[in-house]
C-alpha cells in the first residue's frame, strides 16, 4: 500500500501563548480532493501554515509522501511537491506575468513536466493573453489565476487553495471555481480552504470540519451533506 | 527588467555623450566623469542590494575601500602590476570578504541588517586607520596604474588619460549589461520576488538565505570593482574610502537617481556629482546646505528619484497618444 500524500498527526501549533490547533489528525491520499472547512477562527489557515512550515508546530507530526517534514523549513518542504495558492494572492507585482510563472518552474519529484508554461497558458487563456504585463497589471481574478498557475508550475504532487475566491466578485468567484474544477479534473491532489460553503462541498470527496482548533468532523463529503446537523451546528454563520 | 523603447534611447544618448566627451571636455572634467561613472558602477552594485534584493547595506564601501587597498598591496612601489593578476585579486579578495560578511548579515533583517553591515564596515575603517604600515589615515599612494598587455603587446595603455576614461566607460557599460542579465534570468526574478514578499517567495520552495548571500556577493564584487578603478584613478586609498560616510553617500546617489533602475543610479551619480561641482563654484563656503535643500526636494517630490521622474514622463506621453 502507497504512503499518503500528507498524513497529519496530533498536530498542536501555537502563536505565542495561545494555543491554536489541538491535536489535529488527517491524512489524504493521491487524487483526493478535500475541503478543510470551519468558521472564522478554528484553525484552517494556522493548519495550512504549519504543513508547509510557515507557523512551525509545537508538537505532532506531518509526513509528505511518508517523509517526516515537521521541522523543515518552508523551502525545503515545497520541494517535497507541495503547492500552496496562499490567502491574498500574492503574486510578484513587479514581475511580469511570464516571470511569475517561469520563476517557479521546476519538475515534479519524479522528474517529469506535467505542467509547463505552454499547458498552463493553454488551461488558462486570460494569462496568455497578458504574458507581458506586470502582476500589478491584473485585475483581481487574473491575479488569482495567476496565483494558482503559479502553483501549477511548480509540478506539485498536493495543491493547496487557501481563501481562493475571497474578495472578488461573484462572476469571478464562479471562474475562479472552474478553474479549481479543472485543476482537480487534471488529478492533482487538493486541499480548498474556503467561505463558500455550498460550492465548496459540491467540489470535494472528503471533507474535515475544525472546530476551535480540533477536528469535528473526517469523512466523506456525502457523508457531511447527508447529516445537516453537523453541518448546521459547525459550518451555518 | 525589460528596457522600452525610450529607455533605450536614453541609454543609447548617454553612451552616445559619454564616448564624445573626451573630445570636447576639458581635462578637469574628463576626470570628473571619470570618477561620476566610476560612482554609477558603485552605486549601480548598492542598487542590487537595496533595490532589488530588499537589502539596505550601510557598510557597501567597506569592499569598495578594500579592493583599493588590495590594489595598493599588490602594486610595487617601484613598478606597475599586471592587470590580469591586480584585478582577480582584488575582486577575489572583496567577494570573499563580501561572503564571510554576506554569510552573518543575511541571517538578520532591516535595522539589524543595517546595523551589522555597518558594524562590519567600521571594523574595516579602524583597522586600516590605525593600520601604519599602510600610512594609517593618510592612506596609501598606488604610484603605478595596472598595465594591460596580451604576451609583449600592450592592449591599452591607462597612463593615457583618454584611454583610462575609455576603459572605466566600458567598465561602465559592461557592468549594467552583466547586471542586466543577471537580473532578466531565473536568479533575478527570484530575488526581486525576494524584495516583494519573502515569505512566499520561500514557500515557493526558495532558499531566500542562499539567494540573498548570491546577491550580496555579487553587489560586493562589483563594488570591490569599482574600487579598484577608484583607487588606480586615484592614485591613492584612504580609510575615508570604506568609512560610514561613503556608505551613506552611496546610498544617497542610489536614493537620488531611483532604486530598482540600474540607470537610476547611474543618472543620480551624474546629477550629484555636477550638482556638488556647481554649489562649490557658486557657494563654495556653505554648498552643503544648498546640497541638503535638493536632497529634502528630491525625497519630499520624486519619491522614486530621477529615474521616476523620466518613467512618469514617458508615461504620460503614452498615455497622450
Amino acid at each position: 500500500m502507497c504512503s499518503p500524500i500528507l498524513e497529519v498527526s496530533g498536530l498542536h501549533t501555537h502563536y505565542g501563548a495561545s494555543h491554536i490547533l489541538h491535536g489535529i489528525n488527517f491524512s489524504i491520499k493521491a487524487g483526493e480532493c478535500i475541503s478543510l472547512m470551519g468558521r472564522n477562527g478554528m484553525g484552517k489557515t494556522t493548519t495550512i501554515r504549519s504543513i508547509f512550515g510557515l507557523t512551525p508546530a509545537t508538537r505532532g507530526r506531518i509526513r509528505v509522501l511518508g517523509n517526516d517534514v515537521t521541522t523543515l523549513s518552508p523551502h525545503s518542504i515545497a520541494r517535497m511537491g507541495l503547492g500552496l495558492v496562499p490567502e491574498g494572492r500574492q503574486i510578484f507585482p513587479d514581475l511580469s506575468v511570464k516571470e511569475n510563472l517561469t520563476m517557479t518552474a521546476r519538475p515534479g519529484l519524479d522528474g517529469s513536466w506535467a505542467w509547463t508554461l505552454e499547458r498552463v497558458l493553454q488551461t488558462f487563456p486570460p494569462l496568455a493573453a497578458r504574458l507581458s504585463n506586470m502582476g500589478n497589471q491584473l485585475s483581481g481574478g487574473e491575479q488569482q489565476i495567476l496565483s494558482i498557475a503559479r502553483a501549477l508550475m511548480t509540478n506539485p504532487q498536493l495543491l493547496v487553495l487557501d481563501e481562493a475566491t475571497e474578495g472578488l466578485a461573484p462572476l469571478v468567484r464562479k471562474k475562479i471555481w472552474s478553474v479549481i474544477q479543472q485543476v482537480k479534473e487534471t488529478g492533482i491532489t487538493t486541499i480548498i480552504v474556503d467561505k463558500d460553503v455550498d460550492t465548496q462541498l459540491k467540489v470535494s470527496d472528503k471533507s474535515i470540519v475544525l472546530v476551535k482548533g480540533r477536528v469535528a468532523f473526517s469523512g466523506d463529503t456525502s457523508e457531511l451533506v447527508a447529516n445537516p446537523d453537523v453541518h448546521i451546528q459547525h459550518l451555518s454563520v | 527588467m525589460t528596457h522600452s523603447r525610450p529607455l533605450l534611447t536614453l541609454l543609447i544618448l548617454i553612451i552616445a555623450a559619454l564616448t564624445i566627451f573626451p573630445v570636447f571636455g576639458d581635462e578637469f572634467y574628463q576626470e570628473l566623469v571619470i570618477r561620476l561613472m566610476i560612482m554609477g558602477i558603485f552605486a549601480m552594485s548598492l542598487d542590487l542590494l537595496i533595490g532589488y534584493t530588499g537589502l539596505v547595506s550601510f557598510g557597501h564601501a567597506a569592499f569598495f575601500g578594500l579592493s583599493g587597498y588590495m590594489l595598493a598591496i599588490i602594486t610595487p612601489e617601484t613598478e606597475a602590476v599586471s592587470i590580469w593578476i591586480a584585478l582577480p585579486f582584488c575582486l577575489l579578495v572583496t567577494a570573499l570578504a563580501a561572503l564571510i560578511i554576506g554569510w552573518f548579515s543575511v541571517r538578520t533583517s532591516g535595522i539589524y541588517f543595517i546595523m551589522i553591515t555597518l558594524a562590519f564596515a567600521q571594523m574595516f575603517y579602524y583597522y586600516f586607520n590605525e593600520n601604519q604600515y599602510l600610512g594609517g589615515s593618510d592612506g596609501i599612494f598606488i604610484f603605478f596604474k595596472p598595465t594591460i598587455f596580451v604576451g609583449d603587446i600592450q592592449i591599452l595603455n591607462l597612463n593615457n588619460p583618454q584611454s583610462f576614461y575609455y576603459f572605466v566607460l566600458t567598465s561602465l557599460i559592461g557592468s549594467y549589461l552583466v547586471l542586466s542579465v543577471i537580473l532578466q534570468a531565473p536568479f533575478g526574478q527570484v530575488i526581486r520576488g525576494i524584495l516583494a514578499n519573502e515569505k512566499r517567495t520561500r514557500a515557493l520552495g526558495f532558499n531566500t538565505q542562499h539567494y540573498k548571500l548570491v546577491s550580496f556577493v555579487i553587489a560586493g564584487t562589483l563594488a570591490g570593482f569599482a574600487g579598484f578603478l577608484e583607487a588606480a584613478a586615484g592614485g591613492i586609498i584612504s580609510p575615508a574610502h570604506l568609512g560610514w560616510h561613503e556608505s551613506g553617500a552611496i546610498m544617497m546617489v542610489v536614493i537620488l537617481g531611483g532604486m530598482g533602475t540600474l540607470y537610476g543610479p547611474i543618472l543620480g551619480a551624474f546629477v550629484m556629482g555636477f550638482l556638488q561641482d556647481y554649489f562649490q563654484e557658486i557657494w563654495s563656503a556653505h554648498w552643503l546646505l544648498l546640497f541638503g535643500m535638493f536632497i529634502i526636494f528630491v525625497v519630499l517630490f520624486l519619491p522614486k528619484g530621477i529615474a521616476g521622474l523620466f518613467l512618469q514622463t514617458i508615461n504620460r506621453k503614452g498615455n497622450g497618444k
